[in-house]
């Protein structure tokens, strides 16, 4: 038994959904009890979706366990063909329906609908939402697209003379992290390269468009947590190459640009040359001086992560202070790509065990998912969102992708606005416990969420500040105390690094055996720590 | 997968029932934990169960927003299932660790779900078990809130009646007292309270309460009101342990807040002429709120999806002090009994249905092309789309409704969404 207060992902079958719900013309019924129908406020609340998901529940029981559960599966499913008529059927188990072991597959089989039905096997006990989505969107390809495969010894021919380059964009779901603008974004950088996208899927597609995914030179995988397992065995039996250059940041997409030019034979010189984000200048310019060294810490999907970590160091000068996914079938990747900062994955899914990671790393800001912002927010670090699990704000009316040179100027705005400008930042240090600018009345953009009212007097507390106490309390060496100037002078650093210097000079004393921090420790510890 | 038998209801009213079985778009009674945590300040609520369990009750209400909930889940995992653990070793060892961080928890609920029920995992005697190694600290008691046993607000019914045993024998010298039974917002109790305390009725207590240090006392003497009517279970529970039911309404609107109040003071023999004197200034004031409102909704037809089972008097409301007129009236359960007062009030041409086949019942809907439609968050959206009005039934659970003060407000509900709908010009 995993105590869990928020949850990353949703069980393996709210996967299933975000496929089904992303395509046209299949309908999954889901053998599941009262309740489990919540799952579609999550695609009309969050997503605002104007339909509801194609999904039948056979919302059973106590009173229909003692009966014929099959019978009431079997039933749900007709019914569904009859009202839906999709192109095909995918059917499976919530989690209490597994335990009940009714075998849907084998009944929605038995019913010889004229359509194909897919049977789902999504352990519910071992799996999530991640992998429920990628191993439905593998079933549905190999079940539509395996009829039209080729013979075992065929070759991909060359493509024709004249015709362009054509491929397919696997991943994007419903439900997904900017997903409906990523596909944009990246539809017409490769369309401006000369390179027509085929099918987007499963966004959008329907059973035909699966079952002539082969038809396309290469696949582009957006997000492998969905669609690299198809990808890769539509390259076992279509021989058709993938991409999985997730092309967020300047340098990726240049990357992406360039694996497509090579995978397809064109020339991608003159898009290179022309194609242009803010990013670079803007990151280069004076005014973003203050970015530089910006302590940063990344939680999310592996894609993001893994993407955005790179942006923050590379693109932005930021430095990646910790990295870590709740995406633990990515595992090897994540700690391949955390060797480059210089620091070890936290590979979770405990909300906790991350939270207690950003106390002890007090980092200057923390890129996350809705779960992080809430964490940095208690904390009163500012934050962007980079990843799932989603939220309504995470479906902006306006275009925001995430890909692309577009997505780079994007996330430069998202990223560089909720920190404190160069200048006030200044102003702070220099001014410190102004009646204005003080730890109680928190930086101006984030409104309230900085300001801990109990800390509105520091320089009344006489032993330690409230709100620091909090964060440092399992980690301050039990036997450093703080001489009343010491004291003092520690208030006088701007409250928004005073947690940091708190650490260090206790650290500093602990090291050293010294028993009280004096004004003389406090600098000594700052000479010893600084940069 | 339905069984549709109109039935001619037998009991009071002859109002007849169209009874449904097939896909029910409801929630399952662990939704209950999002306001009963927030009302019983000092219990935290475990749900022994799923991911899907944890997913729903952080998805229902968009909960994020505190810092650190009192619930959480204690998520069942393959070797729980196989065996390869004691199921009861684990939750003894996530209990410690969840008290461990939660000094400040008194009560704690184990909930059982979908999955616990089904693998007939005991939470009772885990609950006796614990409760013995976490005394006196910390009590611990359990209820289900399974899909498979309880639609939405039954889950709040289970927990109370979960607590009902634990409420301390009135001592037989005591005298009357009432308790008012059902989570209602602190604003509501307070002013209740306060009207209870002119009328002359008392002493009131509350369940659930706000502190699990303040539980009422209960025996032969104790009259109780049911604020709300999904209380089958509790209700049960405290004729169990003596206590009377005072038949009423229920207190939404003015006819239903005065029927409710009256059934107190008449229990506790007030003077016609005293109620009317303590209830007329707040009727006043509610009747002018609800003018306001009445030209707005009155003759807009309303058509209320199955959800609360606080269906059957809101429609009472609606066409009683508003003029609405219900096409459908929706209910996940009929509790004849509880609702013997609410039936006859209805309007003979709305059709009651309990259960629900949803896609059957969007068909009804979608006929009968409703001004406005109650519904669940999953159906709204989706409404909207196709040209509908629509207000979301849950909103009715998390917002102050009953009582003469918040007449007004429940009408505004209501109006709301029709008021948007003619605002907009995009």
């Amino acid at each position: 038994m995993q105590l869990t207060l928020w949850t990353y992902e949703g069980p393996p079958h709210v996967g299933a959904m975000r496929i089904a719900t992303a395509m046209e013309g299949v309908h999954y019924v889901l053998h599941a009890p009262q309740g489990d129908t919540y799952a579609d406020l999550l695609f009309t609340m969050i997503e605002r979706r104007d339909k509801r998901p194609p999904v039948t529940y056979t919302t059973f029981q106590a009173r229909d366990l003692g009966g014929d559960t099959a019978e009431l599966f079997k039933n749900a499913v007709r019914e569904a063909y009859e009202r839906f008529m999709p192109e095909a059927l995918l059917v499976g188990a919530s989690c209490t329906a597994e335990l009940i072991q009714d075998d849907p597959g084998g009944l929605a089989l038995a019913l010889r609908l004229p359509v194909p039905v897919v049977p789902l096997e999504l352990p519910a006990y071992q799996k999530k939402e991640n992998w429920g989505a990628s191993e439905t969107f593998y079933r549905l390809v190999r079940a539509l697209a395996a009829p039209h495969a080729p013979p075992a010894d065929w070759q991909r021919p060359a493509r024709e003379a004249g015709r362009r380059p054509r491929c397919n964009l696997l991943g994007p779901t419903a439900l997904g992290f900017r997903h409906r603008d990523d596909v944009k974004e990246i539809t017409g950088l490769l369309a401006r390269l000369g390179v027509d996208v085929d099918v987007v899927a499963p966004m959008g597609a329907s059973p035909s468009d699966l079952a002539r995914l082969g038809e396309a030179d290469f696949n582009v995988v957006l997000y492998p947590e969905i669609a690299l397992s198809a990808a890769q065995w539509l390259q076992r039996t279509f021989r058709q190459p993938y991409i999985d250059i997730v092309p967020v940041g300047v340098t990726a997409t240049r990357e992406f640009i360039a694996a497509v030019a090579t995978l397809s034979g064109i020339d991608a010189s003159s898009l290179l040359a022309a194609e242009q984000s803010r990013l670079p200048w803007y990151s280069r310019s004076v005014d973003s001086t203050y970015l530089t060294g910006k302590r940063v810490f990344v939680f999310g999907d592996a894609t993001h992560v893994i993407a955005a970590a790179r942006v923050a160091k590379e693109e932005l000068g930021f430095t990646v202070v910790g990295l870590g996914s709740y995406s633990r079938e990515f595992g090897r990747e994540l700690r391949e790509a955390a060797k480059a900062y210089g620091v070890e994955a936290l590979i979770t899914d405990d909300y906790l065990e991350v939270e207690a990671k950003v106390r002890e790393l007090a980092p200057e800001m923390v890129l996350g998912t809705q779960m992080e912002r809430h964490i940095a927010k208690r904390l009163g670090i500012p934050s962007a969102v980079i990843s799932a699990p989603v939220h309504v704000q995470d479906f902006p009316a306006r275009y925001s992708p995430q890909m692309g040179f577009e997505g780079a100027n994007v996330i430069f705005d998202t990223w560089v606005h909720p920190l404190m400008m160069g200048l006030e930042e200044h102003l702070l240090a220099m001014f410190r416990e102004d009646f204005e600018f003080h730890a109680g009345a928190g930086p101006s953009h984030l409104g309230h969420a900085a300001s801990a009212p109990s800390d509105a007097a520091p320089a009344q507390a006489p032993t330690r500040e409230p709100a620091q106490a909090q964060s440092t309390i399992s980690m301050t060496p039990a036997d450093v105390c703080w001489s009343d100037d010491a004291q003092k002078e520690l208030m006088k650093i701007p409250f928004f690094v005073r947690g940091k210097a708190r650490r260090n000079t206790e650290r500093f004393a602990t090291e050293r055996g010294l028993a009280t921090v004096t004004i003389e420790t406090l600098y000594d510890a700052k000479a010893h720590y600084s940069r | 997968m339905t069984i549709q038998t109109p039935v001619a209801s037998k009991g009071c009213s002859d109002v007849p029932v169209l009874r449904e079985r097939g896909q029910r778009e409801v929630f399952c009674g662990l939704t209950g934990i999002v306001w009963l945590h927030r009302k019983m300040q000092d219990a935290f609520f475990l749900v022994v169960g799923s991911r899907t369990c944890a997913h729903l009750i952080q998805s229902a209400a968009g909960v994020m927003i505190f810092a650190e909930p009192r619930f959480a889940t204690a998520i069942m995992e393959e070797r729980d299932l196989a065996g390869l653990v004691d199921a009861n070793d684990e939750l003894d060892r996530v209990v410690a660790r969840l008290l461990e961080r939660r000094p400040d928890i008194k009560l704690l609920f184990l909930v059982g779900s979908c999955p616990s029920e089904v693998i007939k995992l005991d939470l009772s005697r885990a609950a006796a078990r614990l409760s013995r190694s976490h005394a006196p600290a910390v009590r611990v008691l359990n209820y289900s809130g399974s899909g498979i046993e309880t639609t939405f607000t039954q889950g709040e019914d289970a927990c109370l009646a979960s607590l009902v045993p634990e409420l301390p024998d009135a001592a037989p010298n005591a005298g009357k007292s009432l308790i008012v039974v059902g989570a209602l917002a602190d604003v509501v109790e307070d002013q209740f309270r306060r009207l209870f305390d002119q009328l002359g009725i008392g002493p009131v207590s509350f369940l659930p309460p706000r502190r699990t240090s303040e539980l009422p006392t209960v025996g032969p003497q104790t009259q109780y009101l049911l604020a709300q009517p999904f209380l089958g279970d509790t209700a049960r529970a405290l004729d169990e342990r003596g206590a009377v039911r005072l038949h009423s309404n229920f207190p939404l609107g003015i006819e239903g807040t005065t029927n409710w109040l009256r059934a107190a003071a008449d229990a506790w023999g007030v003077s016609e002429q005293h109620f009317n004197t303590v209830v007329q200034p707040p009727q006043e004031r509610a009747r002018k709120a609800l003018d306001h409102h009445r030209e707005r909704l009155a003759d807009k037809s309303i058509f209320f999806f199955p959800d609360s089972q606080l269906e059957v008097p809101l429609a009472r409301f609606v066409s009683r002090e508003l003029g609405m007129r219900p096409i459908e009236i929706g209910t996940p359960y009929l509790h004849q009994q509880h609702l013997a007062a609410e039936l006859p009030l209805l309007p003979q041409n709305a059709l009651l249905s309990e259960g629900q086949d949803v896609e059957k019942q969007l068909d009804r809907c979608r006929a009968a092309k409703p001004d406005i439609v109650v519904c669940g968050l999953g159906l709204a959206n989706p409404l909207e789309a196709e040209g509908m009005t629509t207000k979301w039934s849950i909103e009715l659970l998390f917002t102050p409704i009953q009582g003469y003060e918040q007449a007004g407000d429940l009408a505004e509900l209501f109006a709301r969404p029709l008021v948007r709908r003619s605002r907009l010009e995009v």
